[in-house]
C-alpha cells in the first residue's frame, strides 16, 4: 500500500552542482586576479585564430594563458601554443560543450596566480555552452561574414547569453557580400545593447580596438565578489 | 544535443533530494523550463526516459512548464514579456534594453511522490 499523491516543493536548479562549482571557480580567479573570457561560436568561425593572434599580441605585456575545448583532436590546442602562452586542451568526447568541472580539472597543475587574462574557447557550438557558466566574466560569441547574417536570429539564447559580439574574417566581408547593417540589426535585435566588434585575426585589422576593449574592461577588482 | 546531460543531471537532483524524502516513491518530476535556458523541451522529454532507466526515478513522468522571458522595461517601469526570442523588446511598449528577470530557469519545482505506509501487523 502507499499513500496519496502528494507535491513537495524543491525549487532546485539542474545544473546546481556546475553552478556551484563555476561560483567556486570564480571565487578563486578573483583571489589570483585572475580576468577570464570565455570564446562560444559555431565550428569554423575562426575563434582559434582569433585567439591564436589575441595571445601573440598581449604577450609577453601581459601574462595570458588558454584552455580549448574541443571533442577530439589536440590541433587547436598545437596552434595555440605558437603564441609561446601556456596552452591546454580539453578533450570532451562527445560531449558538445565545456563544464565546469573539466574547466576545474584542467586548471589542476597551473598557478592561477601567475595569469592574468584566461581564455576559455569552447567547443564549436551554438547551442549548448548556453547553459553552462564557467566561472568567466566575460563571455564572447563569434560570427564570422561567411556564416551569414541571420545567425542571431536563429540562435538567439546563446547571443543572449554573450557580453559581447566579434564579427570575425570582415578581410572576405566583400567576397561574401555581407550585409553588415543586417547582422548589427539582428545582433541588436536580440542582444538589446551589446557591444559589437568587427575584425580579422588574419590581417590584423580591428584587433588593436579589441586589445583596447579587452584591457580597459571593467573586470572584477582582485577580492571583489 | 545536450538535453541528455541535462536529463542525468536532472535525475541525479531529483535522487538526492529524494533521499531526503526517506522511503518515497517518485510519480513525476514537475520541472521549470526558461525559454531562455538553451534546453529544447522535446528532446529533454526524450532524454529524460532514458536517464531514467535503471533508477528511482524510473517510470517517473516529466511535467514541463515553460517559463517565458521577462524582462524590467525601462519605460513601462515594470517586468515585461517580450517580443519573441528574435525580438527581444518590451511587448507592450516596444522599449528595449531591460534586463531580463526570467526565463533562464532550469529547475526543479516540485516532486509529486507516494510515500509507502508500513503495513499493520
Amino acid at each position: 500500500m502507499s499513500t496519496e499523491p502528494r507535491l513537495v516543493e524543491v525549487r532546485r536548479n539542474v545544473l546546481k552542482q556546475n553552478d556551484v562549482l563555476a561560483r567556486e571557480l570564480r571565487l578563486r580567479y578573483r583571489g589570483a586576479g585572475v580576468r577570464t573570457v570565455s570564446l562560444v561560436s559555431s565550428p569554423g568561425s575562426g575563434k582559434t585564430l582569433f585567439l591564436e593572434e589575441t595571445l601573440r599580441r598581449m604577450r609577453p605585456q601581459n601574462s595570458v594563458a588558454a584552455l580549448v575545448g574541443d571533442l577530439a583532436t589536440e590541433n587547436d590546442c598545437v596552434r595555440l601554443a605558437r603564441s609561446g602562452a601556456p596552452v591546454k586542451q580539453i578533450v570532451t568526447g562527445t560531449v558538445c560543450h565545456l563544464d565546469a568541472s573539466m574547466v576545474d580539472r584542467a586548471l589542476e597543475d597551473w598557478r592561477l596566480e601567475d595569469i592574468e587574462y584566461l581564455f576559455i574557447e569552447n567547443v564549436g557550438n551554438l547551442v549548448c555552452p548556453s547553459s553552462y557558466d564557467l566561472g568567466e566574466d566575460l563571455r564572447l560569441v563569434l560570427l564570422s561574414v561567411t556564416e551569414g547574417e541571420d545567425k542571431p536570429l536563429k540562435y538567439p539564447t546563446i547571443f543572449n547569453s554573450a557580453d559581447v559580439v566579434v564579427i570575425t574574417k570582415i578581410d572576405l566581408a566583400a567576397a561574401v557580400e555581407f550585409d553588415r547593417q543586417a547582422a548589427i540589426r539582428n545582433i541588436e535585435s536580440v542582444r538589446p545593447g551589446i557591444r559589437v566588434l568587427e575584425l580579422s585575426a588574419k590581417t590584423g585589422d580591428g584587433m588593436a580596438e579589441w586589445l583596447d576593449f579587452l584591457r580597459s574592461f571593467g573586470f572584477p577588482q582582485l577580492g571583489e565578489n | 544535443m545536450h538535453e541528455l546531460s541535462i536529463a542525468i543531471s536532472l535525475v541525479e537532483a531529483a535522487e538526492e533530494e529524494l533521499q531526503k524524502l526517506g522511503s518515497a516513491k517518485v510519480l513525476a518530476i514537475h520541472l521549470e523550463l526558461g525559454r531562455l535556458s538553451g534546453v529544447v523541451k522535446d528532446a529533454l522529454e526524450f532524454s529524460y526516459q532514458i536517464a531514467c532507466e535503471n533508477t528511482a526515478l524510473a517510470g517517473s513522468r516529466l511535467v514541463i512548464e515553460e517559463i517565458p522571458v521577462l524582462i524590467d522595461c525601462p519605460v513601462c517601469k515594470a517586468p515585461r514579456e517580450i517580443v519573441a526570442l528574435q525580438d527581444f523588446r518590451c511587448a507592450a511598449c516596444g522599449a528595449a534594453g531591460g534586463a531580463v528577470l526570467q526565463g533562464r530557469e532550469l529547475r526543479v519545482a516540485a516532486l509529486e511522490i507516494t510515500e509507502n505506509e508500513v503495513a499493520c501487523p
